[in-house]
């Protein structure tokens, strides 16, 4: 396939972050490993606490400090080593050419000050223009991600708009910079289907007008099958299975990605017959162990020597990697 | 009708709050949070209602536990209307409420089992001894260990403390249960378990559910009947196949088609529906849906008064002329 061939734009490499809390060290994420090639989509699936908003915050460099830092491996963005990237140069990048969408678009807006005002920040920032053009920048910016009369609206303040129209000038915000990489946590969580459905259809004209790549986080499989070209499914800070979404929904490898497969209920499915269910919660970070991670939960019996110790990932078919546990995966 | 359909009616509801302005705080307004919904509930049946945020599903749900008010209209249970202070006692035995947030409808410096049993000690159902075995058979019923009841909330998982919320409403042996997004605040896999957990609650118990929830996915899974609700009214009702396969509101149709489906393979066309629900304090007139979407035919609804109109077995449709296309 070219797209091997070619360079990735975003390659996360076995990449280990870890929290210090008052019970002691967790490691948040264990040696997490992707690439997001140029135009693609690629989606983080999992449950909450399984790394993925953390992935998010260690490539934009935001994790929590004193508390949260980088343990090992490489994050390369468009031949930048962003994981040792100055502060004042890491901030360029930001917005610039890396845009992120947050979930609540409430908490990421500023209460206090206009539409307009927050999206000419990013112009001022980043582009070396005036104020005047910066506001005329921010109107165009809010017409192309379809809000009705930008003119007023930029005069009005994010109370005073509804939450897809909040969301809308969350993305109008990180697209302003034409990034080449947009990440998206979880930008429809709070919406309406009906609103989701507008979002996820102007994400996707937006990128086939400007040919930047998206990482999308989302816990929702429905939104992951529509907008994905690739998947990956974490499960208690490590990917456990990646490949391209066609792959992971029809050949699901990994126990842990079926279970959740036939979890959900869905819509063409038969009424009121008993959902599988995975036995217990997702693990603590607090008590992991070094080996296969769903072993606890899958309901099959693992020896001592597979919950010890990580089976390495294995390319099942091109492009199709599983964590290779030999009880969850059959090859 | 006959006595198994005349086990919860609800009969022409309209919630109404007041929008207060000028210096007295008079009444100005009113925002029709539900206007004029009808419908009724049969023995051990699940009615699941979906709509957007702000179309009145929640504020239904309260008043029909009697939380809110009703403005107008009737609520009948096994047959006998509802008279405020009236038997309300006993209805509140039968109806309970099971809510969203597990996290906030508990409370976190109660152990659990004073939660479970308070419902026990406000009506004085049976003795302590009696009410203790009760908490303890209760959490049992809903898979939590008995020892449980000795612990607070934070001890708990979201969907064991989804779990505490069923016990709890199940507490006094309740004919109807009221479930507002139960499931919506858990993870996939724990989602999955709290659905199968009320599917058998409802077949051993014989109970009746109004089922809440925004995900039509798991509305239809486990509703007989479901009922689609755009602002404060009801647009569409019937059997949830046949709203599947043949909805007939465009709303419901819209709705539908807005759903992601977990399947990569399937390519369909997306009905995207424009802009948001609009506000209840000042709905626009005629169709409130044909008016969001500005539907060719909407200066028509403007003039004629939509009725509730039988399209097929228990399948009704609010008929109107530019979302519902004739047969």
């Amino acid at each position: 396939m070219k797209d091997q061939i070619a360079k990735p734009l975003l390659s996360v490499r076995d990449l280990s972050v870890s929290f210090s809390t008052d019970e002691g060290e967790v490691t948040a994420l264990d040696r997490v490993d992707f690439d997001v090639f140029s135009g693609k989509t690629v989606g983080l699936v999992g449950e909450s606490g399984c790394g993925k908003s953390v992935t998010a915050y260690s490539i934009m460099r935001l994790l929590p400090k004193p508390i949260g830092k980088v343990i090992s491996g490489k994050v390369n963005f468009d031949g930048i080593d962003l994981l040792n990237l100055s502060p004042e140069k890491m901030r360029e990048v930001r917005g610039n050419q890396i845009g992120m969408i947050f979930q609540e678009p409430m908490n990421a807006l500023n209460p206090v000050q206009k539409i307009g005002a927050q999206l000419s920040e990013v112009f001022n920032i980043h582009k070396n223009i005036t104020d005047h053009q910066a506001w005329l920048s921010s109107i165009e910016m809010l017409d192309a991600v379809g809000i009705p009369s930008p003119e007023n609206r930029v005069h009005e303040y994010p109370h005073q708009l509804s939450g897809g129209m909040r969301q809308r000038v969350v993305i109008a915000m990180a697209l302003a910079c034409q990034p080449k990489l947009i990440i998206a946590d979880e930008p429809t969580t709070a919406l309406d289907v009906t609103v989701q459905a507008q979002i996820l259809d102007l994400l996707k004209n937006l990128q086939k007008k400007s040919g930047s790549s998206i990482l999308l986080i989302t816990h929702d499989l429905g939104v992951i099958a529509e907008t994905c070209d690739e998947v990956c499914v974490m499960y208690a800070g490590r990917i456990v299975e990646k490949g391209s979404t066609r792959k992971i929904f029809a050949q699901p490898k990994h126990l842990y990605t079926q279970d959740l497969l036939d979890s959900i209920p869905r819509l063409d499915g038969t009424p009121k017959k008993i959902l599988k269910t995975i036995e217990g919660i997702v693990p603590s970070l607090l008590d992991l162990n070094n080996g296969c991670r769903f072993g606890p939960r899958s309901g099959r019996e693992h020896t001592e020597a597979q919950l010890s110790e990580r089976s390495p990932m294995r390319e099942v078919s091109e492009g199709h990697w599983v964590e290779a546990c030999p009880v969850c995966v059959e090859l | 009708m006959n006595a198994e359909e005349d086990f919860f009616q609800v009969k022409n509801l309209q919630v109404h709050f007041p929008v207060r302005g000028g210096v007295f705080k008079k009444a100005i307004g009113a925002c029709k949070a539900v206007d004029g919904v009808s419908f009724s509930i049969s023995k051990g049946q699940t009615v699941g209602l979906v709509g957007e945020s702000g179309c009145g599903k929640s504020t239904l749900a309260k008043s029909i536990v009697q939380l809110v008010k009703p403005t107008a209209g009737e609520l009948f249970f096994k047959g006998r209307l509802l008279v405020p202070g009236e038997g309300l006692t006993e209805y509140r035995k039968s109806v309970q409420m099971v809510f969203q947030d597990p996290a906030e409808s508990l409370n976190s410096r109660m152990t659990v089992g004073a939660m479970v049993q308070e419902p026990m000690d406000i009506h004085r159902i049976g003795d302590k001894g009696g009410r203790l075995k009760r908490v303890e058979r209760l959490l049992e019923q809903v898979g939590l260990p008995a020892s449980s009841a000795r612990r607070y909330p934070f001890e708990f998982s979201g969907g064991q403390r989804q779990r505490i919320g069923i016990a709890r409403a199940l507490a006094l042996n309740p004919e109807f249960l009221v479930l507002d997004e139960p499931v919506s605040a858990l993870d996939v896999s724990v989602q999955s378990q709290v659905l199968n957990l009320l599917m058998s609650l409802q077949q051993d118990l014989g109970l009746s559910y109004l089922l809440i929830a925004h995900d039509l996915a798991v509305v239809k899974h486990i509703s007989d009947i479901i009922a689609v609700m755009y602002l404060g009214k009801m647009v569409e009702m019937g059997p949830s196949s046949e709203i599947y396969l043949n909805p007939r509101h465009a709303y419901t149709q819209a709705l539908l088609s807005a759903i992601p489906i977990p399947d990569p393979s399937l390519k369909r066309e997306k009905l995207i529906i424009p802009g948001d629900i609009p506000s209840p304090i000042n709905p626009p007139e005629g169709c409130a849906y044909g008016h969001r979407v500005s539907a060719t035919n909407y200066q028509e609804s403007i003039q004629v008064e939509s009725v509730w109109k039988k399209v097929g077995v228990d399948h009704w449709v609010l008929e109107c002329p530019c979302c519902v296309s004739p047969l």
